[in-house]
């Protein structure tokens, strides 16, 4: 056990460092901090440039294996990109489905055609993912997906009808993958498929949800006989329970470590109101200020330590905790943050609804103790899982 | 970097807890306790000669094994879980390190491979008790002929009553704050020191008040440089505040771990409780401060590991300020948030001598305020991250 990096990792350090400060400049400098959550909606196309821009630079994709077109970095060294990246001011990554979730998916259970397919367009930074995960009747009970698929009668496409909700980029993107019911009258994860559904057709349409913020990041996706080819299914009929859950293995991954530097980022703007406010020297503040700074620090090794199990491909009953501890945590930070600008945190930026960035942050991370997975789940999966206690006994109908 | 352990390092941390796990039962810890000594001497001698544990961090040279202060970590990690009554810490996290950090080579020589060997245990005393600055070190120290002498009272020295071995601070008659203070090695048996333990809420790690009264000691005594002893003392503070942050987790795993065997025998509505939801959700949070408070003392072991090594690297050393006052805050929490809940989540059971939870309970609250509760490590990291004063 060992934190200092070696000579070799500092200087790909400053080879990422250099990289970000020669090409996040010109048409991409109003990008720099931007994007992130709460700011999901800002900049799409020029968002979409700047991921073509990192994939001729080839740094998309850092972690995936050379043979589906990644780098092959290290986990150290993908700490490293992700840290140098967030600390350039890199903008959130309109990439991230399609590289953090979609591809690792079709690299471990798709075909070796559907690789050539797929993956090319992620790591080119050409084609853009959104998940169809959650629906009205599914959110924390996930199983109970109603949406549902079948070939049709000359099996060469599924039609797929239903609804997904909460489905972020919904409107920015060219694929959805989509958990659908092939098997008629099957109930809970038995009989769900995994499918990847084209956005571009007259059998979907997206429409925008308003959120407690006043923007537009979420989106209700409608399914209305909507198709995709009969050989866009991952694994069988029947395995998509399986594939959807390893898939939220995935979102543990090493981007934690850009994500934190984001934090960082949002807690240094925090103290430097307090320092110009005088908050800074109010005792209870401070107090506070020091827990969110220890917090970030733990995050931080929670994550090493997550990565660190994760090298033998299997994540370790720790790395349950991840999303309950950053959720919350960024909850208390956003109300840290109008704690600390004080009567100066009721003043928008702008009218009709337009929110300062502390304020999007205070806003925006009520939704991170809910989306993939809530607290309350989270819990459930720690008790269960990590410390082997019983399932609630169900109520059979 | 590597935050994993290593085969050695797992090996290390495994043959504690089962060594433990067979010698260091409740049983065990209730008599230790309630001992004359507090601790039971033929454990402690074979912790010495069969385990070498107090040799672990003490070089080679110097007749240890010459590992480091992540290997000692994992020992204190298994050592909190089973409340082990022992002089370790004090000998191995207060006195060594300020033996290793600030002692020159003759005291080394001198020390050092007692230690080592088992034939000397050691503590700290510094402040008068009622708090852990340099505001607190009261006793004086006044030059006479080429040696010292020293009077006053020092505070919350653990194991002050049975240590052979004592580092001790004392500052010049007019000094204040941060200046004019010095450390010194005394041996405990000298005729002008009056040792009287004080009996503690947490039986499970003794205290004492040491009266000094006109003690000489020669030139040889000293520790460092005289009335530098504040800038040698604030390192050898911050490494024990991260072995007493390893401790404190294993004490909430354990805590944890108790509650959840508990939980999953106790049947009530005809189901065990562990399936209720709101037990379980309790749990999840204790988890969740376990594995946090873990996070923070294997973060502080390895910078601690970078200070004790000559050769470590000097910018993660740099950090370690911050970072035990981060394990020492975060653990203290965990610690007593898992203790508290530990006895709520016991029931009834929870609140009586038979059961464990009260143990820890007790441990932690103790641990806790030892070298500075929470708010305290807080203010000190608000005061190097922000810099502006209160």
């Amino acid at each position: 056990m060992k934190i200092s990096f070696s000579e070799q990792d500092e200087q790909f350090r400053q080879q990422v460092a250099d990289w970000m400060a020669a090409n996040l400049c010109g048409e991409f400098e109003t990008l720099r901090f931007r994007g992130g959550p709460g700011d999901e909606h800002m900049y799409p196309h020029e968002r979409k440039a700047w991921e073509r821009k990192l994939a001729e630079g080839g740094w998309t994709c850092v972690g995936w294996a050379p043979e589906h077109g990644g780098k092959g970095l290290s986990i150290n060294q993908q700490v490293i990109f992700h840290e140098e990246y967030a600390r350039a001011g890199g903008p959130g990554r309109m990439g991230h489905i399609g590289e953090g979730l979609a591809g690792p998916t079709i690299a471990a259970f798709g075909s070796t055609e559907q690789q050539r397919r797929f993956l090319p367009g992620i790591v080119n930074g050409t084609d853009f993912w959104c998940q169809g995960y959650s629906e009205p009747g599914a959110g924390s009970d996930l199983a109970n997906v109603k949406t549902r698929a079948s070939l049709n009668e000359q099996g060469d496409n599924w039609l797929i009808n239903g609804q997904k909700v909460w489905t972020s980029l919904a409107h920015e993107s060219d694929w959805c993958f989509v958990i659908a019911r092939t098997e008629p009258g099957s109930v809970g994860h038995r009989g769900l498929s995994f499918l990847l559904v084209p956005m571009a057709q007259p059998g979907i349409s997206v429409r925008p949800i308003e959120q407690l913020t006043g923007t537009s990041e979420f989106n209700e996706v409608f399914f209305d006989d909507a198709r995709t080819d009969a050989s866009n299914i991952i694994g069988q009929p029947g395995d998509g329970w399986k594939i959807a859950m390893a898939l939220l293995g995935f979102e543990r991954g090493v981007s934690t470590l850009g994500q934190q530097m984001q934090f960082h980022n949002e807690l240094n703007e925090i103290i430097a109101v307090a320092k110009a406010n005088g908050a800074a020297r109010d005792p209870v503040l401070r107090q506070r200020l020091a827990e969110a700074w220890c917090g970030l620090r733990v995050m931080r090794y929670n994550s090493l330590r997550m990565l660190s199990g994760a090298q033998d491909g299997s994540l370790r009953k720790e790395a349950t905790i991840y999303k309950l501890f950053w959720s919350s945590w960024h909850a208390a930070l956003g109300k840290l943050a109008m704690d600390v600008l004080g009567p100066e945190a009721e003043l928008l930026e702008a009218a009709p609804y337009q929110l300062t960035r502390l304020q999007s942050l205070y806003l925006f991370s009520r939704a991170d103790t809910l989306y993939g997975g809530s607290n309350e789940i989270q819990r459930n999966i720690i008790a269960e899982r990590a410390l082997g206690m019983p399932r609630e006994p169900r109520l059979r109908p | 970097m590597e935050f994993a352990f290593s085969d050695e390092q797992e090996m290390i941390r495994s043959s504690a807890e089962g060594f433990l796990a067979d010698v260091c039962t409740s049983n065990a810890t209730r008599a230790a306790m309630s001992s004359a000594r507090g601790y039971d001497e033929n454990l402690w001698q074979r912790l010495c000669n069969e385990m070498c544990w107090p040799a672990l961090h003490i070089p080679e040279t110097y007749g240890g094994l010459g590992l480091g202060f992540v290997e000692l970590t994992l020992l204190l990690e298994q050592m909190g879980r089973r409340l082990l009554c022992s002089p370790f810490f004090a000998t191995a996290c207060l006195a060594t390190p300020a033996l290793l950090l600030h002692a020159n080579p003759t005291q080394k020589s001198h020390w050092l491979p007692r230690i080592a060997e088992g034939s000397l245990t050691a503590t700290l005393a510094y402040t008068r008790g009622s708090g852990w600055g340099a505001d607190d070190i009261q006793a004086t120290v006044s030059k006479e002929g080429d040696g010292f002498v020293l009077d006053g009272l020092y505070g919350q020295v653990i194991d002050g009553d049975t240590a052979d071995l004592l580092i001790i601070a004392a500052r010049t008659p007019a000094s204040h704050g941060e200046e004019g203070i010095s450390l010194f090695v005394v041996e405990a048996a000298n005729p002008g020191i009056e040792r009287q333990w004080l009996p503690t809420m947490d039986q499970t790690r003794r205290l004492a008040r040491l009266h000094f009264n006109r003690v000489y000691l020669g030139p040889d005594a000293l520790l460092g440089q005289a009335g530098e002893g504040w800038q040698a003392l604030e390192p050898v503070l911050q490494l024990a505040c991260i072995g007493l942050a390893a401790e404190q987790t294993g004490g909430a795993q354990q805590s944890l771990d108790l509650s959840v065997a508990y939980m999953q025998e106790r049947q009530q509505f005809g189901r065990p409780i562990a399936s209720f939801q709101a037990i379980k959700h309790r749990a999840a949070d204790m988890m969740l401060q376990v594995e946090c408070a873990r996070s923070a003392s294997y973060y502080a072991a390895c910078v601690a590991q970078e200070v004790l090594d000559p050769e470590g690297d000097a910018q993660v050393a740099r950090e370690l300020p911050l970072a035990a006052a981060l394990a020492k805050a975060q653990c203290s929490q965990a610690y007593f948030h898992c203790a508290q809940e530990s006895i709520q989540l016991h029931g009834g059971v929870g609140f009586t001598w038979e059961y464990d939870p009260h143990l820890y309970f007790k441990r932690a609250r103790a641990s806790e305020s030892y070298l500075g509760a929470p708010a305290w490590h807080l203010e000190r990291i608000a005061s190097l991250i922000i810099g502006e004063q209160p």
